[in-house]
């Protein structure tokens, strides 16, 4: 395993601040986000505390995985500059710290959801954590540039991990909630590495864009798009969401796929079209597609779990199409 | 001249809020291993053989 030196060497002193940075509040921030739409949805009567414990075990777990993933990717943080401020690469936190907080928190938010909710949710999440911290970042992200599409099976699952916290089980529609994430987080990905490329390929990542070129990412892109967004019609036919939710995923769906056609006409990616500085949306022209892209995946992501989870708490009724 | 030896004042503050940030955790950790076990336990309590 390759560790920067900057591993043993601290500069500061590490504050509380550079403990919560490690569990990447953001990225915690979305999983909530998903996990409390699956658990909402499974439509199952669950005490609030209880309820509001899952969350916070879905949270804390998503947390761990972020710890152990800054204490095995220091190497490659350091070199990129999105993430070379983080605070193992910086130095204010020592590697085996964040190690040893990641599997603290790991067992920590495993057995509370067991004990709290049901071993099926807990056994969802050990998984879930495992599946991040070992299959993708120990293992995938350094060695195929198809990482993130099977990596993305971690990202994808707290819907799912919600809804057995409710119910105790994981029915077709739990895994819908799974697969628009899953089928979103390439597209997604790959168009924000089409303008950081530069930086991956500095660090040694197989990106897409760094193994098989700008063309050939813009196209699986619009492949990908082609394929996701048709998914995210199905809750309405499944019994998961309503009028306005299919109303909602028509009309993103039809721009994604306008974005995605664009994208794939474009030169994005290409010689010149890097990022100017350390902002994830300004780029320079050439890349603009791919921004707009990246920039709408996560406006679309967000309002489909959004409406979803309006229609369930308001109790407005869901369309079963076939029916 | 000042001690090697000695904290800083930097580093006491940031030790302070180190260990407040984990008094405050475990309190919390404590507190909601109690009340999900009440919610858990709920009226069974006294359904048990005595």
């Amino acid at each position: 395993m390759a560790m920067s030196e900057a591993l043993t060497t601290t500069r500061a002193p590490a504050r509380w601040q550079d403990y919560l940075q490690l569990l990447k509040p953001r990225v915690m921030s979305l999983v909530v986000f998903t996990g409390l739409t699956g658990l909402v949805c499974a439509g199952h009567a669950v005490n609030p505390v209880l309820g509001a414990v899952a969350i916070l075990c879905i949270a804390v777990g998503a947390g761990a995985s972020g710890a152990l993933n800054m204490w095995y990717d220091a190497d490659i943080d350091a070199k990129m500059r999105r993430t070379r401020g983080r605070p193992v690469p910086a130095g204010r936190v020592q590697g085996a710290d964040s190690l040893a907080l990641g599997v603290v928190l790991s067992m920590f938010s495993v057995m509370l959801m067991g004990m709290a909710l049901n071993w099926l949710a807990a056994g969802l999440l050990a998984f879930t954590i495992l599946f991040y911290a070992v299959v993708y970042t120990m293992w995938l992200k350094r060695w195929t540039a198809q990482n993130i599409v099977i990596g993305g099976l971690a990202g994808a699952l707290p819907p799912v991990i919600g809804w057995a916290a409710a119910t105790g089980s994981a029915p077709l529609n739990a895994w819908l909630l799974c697969a628009i994430i899953f089928m979103w987080t390439p597209p997604h990905f790959w168009a924000l590495s089409l303008y950081t490329s530069e930086d991956y390929e500095k660090a040694g990542v197989p990106m897409m864009p760094v193994v098989a070129g700008a063309k050939s990412t813009r196209k699986q892109i619009l492949i990908y798009s082609l394929l996701f967004t048709p998914i995210c019609l199905l809750p309405a036919v499944t019994g998961l969401g309503g009028t306005l939710y299919l109303g909602v995923a028509a009309l993103g769906g039809l721009v994604f796929l306008i974005l995605a056609v664009r994208l794939s006409r474009s030169h994005a990616g290409e010689a010149g079209g890097q990022r100017n500085d350390d902002g994830l949306y300004d780029v320079r022209a050439g890349a603009r597609d791919a921004r707009n892209l990246f920039a709408f995946s996560i406006l679309y992501l967000t309002l489909l779990f959004a409406t979803l989870l309006g229609e369930h708490l308001m109790g407005l009724p869901a369309l079963e199409l076939l029916r | 001249m000042s001690d090697p030896g000695r904290e800083s004042e930097v580093e006491t503050k940031a030790r302070r809020g180190r260990n407040i940030a984990l008094a405050l955790g475990l309190v919390l950790f404590v507190i909601l291993i109690f009340v999900v076990t009440i919610i858990r336990l709920g009226g069974n309590v006294a359904n048990r053989p005595l």
